[in-house]
């Protein structure tokens, strides 16, 4: 636990020197696009116009320029070949920095694969005076019972979600209370160390440095649910290329998270093969004609498919509308089932709300919603991310949604456990470390 | 079937830049490195330029004589010549000497002189006290001249000259007869007290005609010399108090006329006469034939 400490904490130093240098760019690698938005940090004021309300994050920075390139070498939200995602990264980096007009080096990544796993931890200590200090809650941290999460997994969040403090549960912040046992419910979230260690590399190979990295379920429900969805409890799915991200957030924090590995790059080859084209006609066709509720008219409108290959009657094939829809439907429909068992296993049944949130790409099929609602409940909406500073309108899309999520992410980010320092007694080698720590604090 | 001219619809080809593009492109993001090739690359390349171009000698030669013909041609323009030098506060012969010391052929352009270096020249003079010297208006050098005033005639082993009160010498003289009016000084540190021996010529009074000069004694006091080869030993302190007591003995007793050889002034308390050898014989003629002892 201690060398993923030190390598999240020092990316968490990483992040706050590029505060300091006041831009930061935030990489969204998904399976069909790669995003890369610029921020600015300016301290830009509040807006304290009426009407509008906090802003929670949003205000503070800018995005000062955009790009998206499509992806390549990535499957399922993990890369798959490194070079050729290299170079997407690289493409999309540079694009973004034109824009920008400014050189970035501090790069805050997400992605949406690698089988995320939920934990919930729970811990608990004993005060050592009657009043809840730094200290003790670094303890309680510490104190959490880490479970055996596998060989070559590694933990991507560790956000303490609640506080108890003796019978008193529900706590954000237990500091300077009274009491005597303090308690905690920890979110631990991990992944594959070997898809974090790929984008690393990737990164690395583009001169950047990483100052974070994310999972793009949550950050999509980070950017999706609005604030008293976040706070009753809803679940955020983000229906993209290659998988399919669940969130579950309630009392703003995330308590849940996983992916589904099907998404639109599935639906796409299956209309490929259903309907014999090149994956890059199916895509068109998808994106311009596709649905997933056929009516009597669609039965009517004909598509033009085409081909290349010189026979006039295989160039020259159409396809009605409901054919199309009848080849999308039962991929997204299942897409939807796995989320829902994914759902039912993680007792979503038992939130108080269970709000719905579809984003991603793949929210976009007409008709969506109305196929969801019959599968996942009655509570379903379509989200689209928040709007921040300067983001063009290309951008603004619901397949960006992790993208944004990730600039709030970037400008207020969740306190994680390695926020917290180290109790003092974990310090290996106590006594000199902490003598060479004082210096270099005080010096 | 496919037309002849058309070619394969290709996919787009993605526009990944290559590594060393994409740092290229990094680079030149850099602000300090565009600052760099902004400012310091123009700089480095004409300093480099003009300085492979004034590293040949003869570039370098007709320049340095290009500046030097445009500020010739500035220099002598009319309204920067001097035409005339005029000396004022100065006598004939010293204007005359200054002339012939004067280090520049008029007419001169005004930038080859230098002032402070004019006037020390000048002051170098022996006649001379002081100098102003200035450009006035019109292309004329002025040049204001304080000349010494001939206080005494110092006479050394080298010969008589005229020096002036702080003991400077002024000029060579032929002969007392040119300066009657001066007093004749004379000894061993005449010149560095020439002050004291005016004040001691002035208040000679009714003895100034008798006066041949003075003479310094051991570069410390005075002695007048009279004529008759009388002489009036002055103190060192209040040499002028101790002229003036001679002066009433004179008048009340006429010592002077009497013969004496030297009248001592050195001890104020106790002023003693010599009288010459002649006048001690008669004396004591006089004492022994009041007393009755026949000559032998």
């Amino acid at each position: 636990m201690i060398e993923l400490y030190e390598t999240q904490r020092a990316m968490r130093n990483m992040r706050k020197a590029a505060m300091q240098r006041g831009v930061v760019a935030v990489l969204d690698v998904g399976t069909s696009k790669i995003a890369c938005l610029v921020l600015r940090f300016d301290g830009s004021p509040r807006l304290d116009a009426e009407g509008i309300g906090s802003m929670a994050g949003q205000a503070g920075f800018r995005v000062i320029g955009a790009a998206t390139t499509r992806s390549r070498g990535v499957r399922f939200g993990e890369i798959s070949a490194m070079q050729e995602t290299e170079r997407a990264i690289r493409t999309a980096v540079q694009a973004a920095q034109k824009m920008a007009n400014i050189r970035v080096d501090h790069i805050i990544a997400c992605f949406s694969g690698a089988g995320p796993r939920s934990y919930g931890l729970a811990g608990s200590v004993d005060l050592e005076g009657n009043v809840v200090t730094e200290q003790d809650i670094s303890r309680v941290l510490s104190a959490c019972d880490v479970p055996d999460y596998g060989d070559g997994r590694e933990v991507l969040h560790a956000q303490p979600v609640n506080f108890a403090l003796d019978h008193r549960s529900g706590l954000i912040d237990p500091r300077g209370q009274l009491g005597q046992t303090l308690a905690t419910d920890m979110h631990m979230l991990t992944v594959d160390a070997a898809a974090v260690q790929n984008l690393a590399h990737c990164v690395k190979r583009c001169d950047l440095e990483l100052a974070g990295v994310a999972s793009s379920a949550y950050m999509a429900g980070v950017s999706s649910l609005v604030e008293d969805e976040q706070e009753l409890g809803a679940a955020c799915i983000d229906l993209g290329g290659g998988t399919a991200g669940i969130s579950i957030f309630i009392k703003k924090h995330m308590i849940y998270a996983d992916s589904v590995r099907m998404g639109g790059d599935h639906v796409t080859s299956d209309i490929s093969k259903g309907l014999s084209v090149p994956t890059a006609t199916a895509e068109r066709i998808k994106t311009f004609y596709g649905g997933v509720v056929a009516t009597g008219m669609d039965d009517r409108e004909m598509i033009e498919i085409g081909g290349d290959t010189g026979d006039y009657e295989h160039d020259r094939r159409r396809v009605s509308r409901a054919e199309l829809i009848g080849i999308m439907r039962p991929r997204v429909e299942e897409i939807l089932e796995e989320v829902r068992a994914r759902l039912d296993a993680a007792g979503f049944e038992h939130l108080p709300s269970q709000q719905i949130v579809l984003t991603g790409g793949g929210s976009q099929i007409p008709g969506l919603d109305g196929l969801a609602s019959r599968i996942l409940g009655q509570q379903v909406r379509l989200g689209r991310p928040l709007r921040v500073h300067g983001l063009p309108q290309a951008a603004t899309g619901a397949g960006f949604a992790s993208a944004v999520g990730l600039c709030l992410f970037a400008a207020n980010p969740q306190d994680e456990w390695w926020d917290f320092d180290l109790p003092v007694d974990r310090y290996p080698a106590r006594s000199l470390k902490r003598a060479v720590k004082w210096f270099k604090d005080n010096w | 079937m496919r037309p002849l001219g058309q070619r394969m619809q290709k996919l787009r080809h993605d526009p990944a830049p290559s590594r060393w593009s994409y740092r290229m492109q990094r680079l030149m993001l850099t602000p300090i490195f565009r600052k760099l090739l902004r400012v310091g690359l123009p700089f480095a390349l004409s300093f480099g330029a003009a300085s492979l171009y004034l590293n040949q000698p003869e570039v370098r030669d007709s320049l340095i004589t290009r500046i030097a013909e445009i500020r010739e041609t500035i220099e002598e323009r009319p309204e920067f010549m001097v035409n005339l030098l005029a000396v004022e506060g100065a006598s004939d012969e010293v204007a005359s000497e200054i002339r012939e010391i004067f280090p520049v052929a008029l007419p001169a352009s005004s930038f080859d002189f230098d002032l402070d270096e004019l006037r020390i020249t000048i002051e170098d003079l022996p006649a001379v006290a002081s100098a102003a010297v200035r450009l006035r208006q019109g292309g004329v050098l002025e040049l204001a001249i304080t000349e010494r005033q001939p206080a005494a005639l110092l006479r050394t082993r080298a010969g008589l000259s005229v020096i002036d009160v702080e003991g400077v010498t002024i000029a060579q003289a032929q002969s007392l007869s040119d300066y009657p009016e001066l007093p004749l000084l004379t000894g061993e540190g005449a010149e560095a007290s020439v002050a004291e021996a005016q004040a001691i010529e002035a208040a000679a009074g009714p003895l100034a005609p008798r006066i041949l000069g003075l003479v310094r004694m051991g570069a410390r006091r005075w002695d007048v010399v009279l004529d008759g080869e009388q002489r009036i030993l002055l103190p060192e302190a209040a040499p002028v108090r101790a002229l003036e007591r001679v002066i009433v003995l004179n008048e009340t007793n006429d010592m002077l006329e009497r013969d004496i050889a030297v009248v001592d002034m050195r001890l104020a308390e106790r002023p003693a006469i010599r009288m010459r050898e002649r006048a001690v014989e008669a004396w004591w003629q006089v004492r022994n034939s009041v007393a009755g002892v026949k000559d032998q």
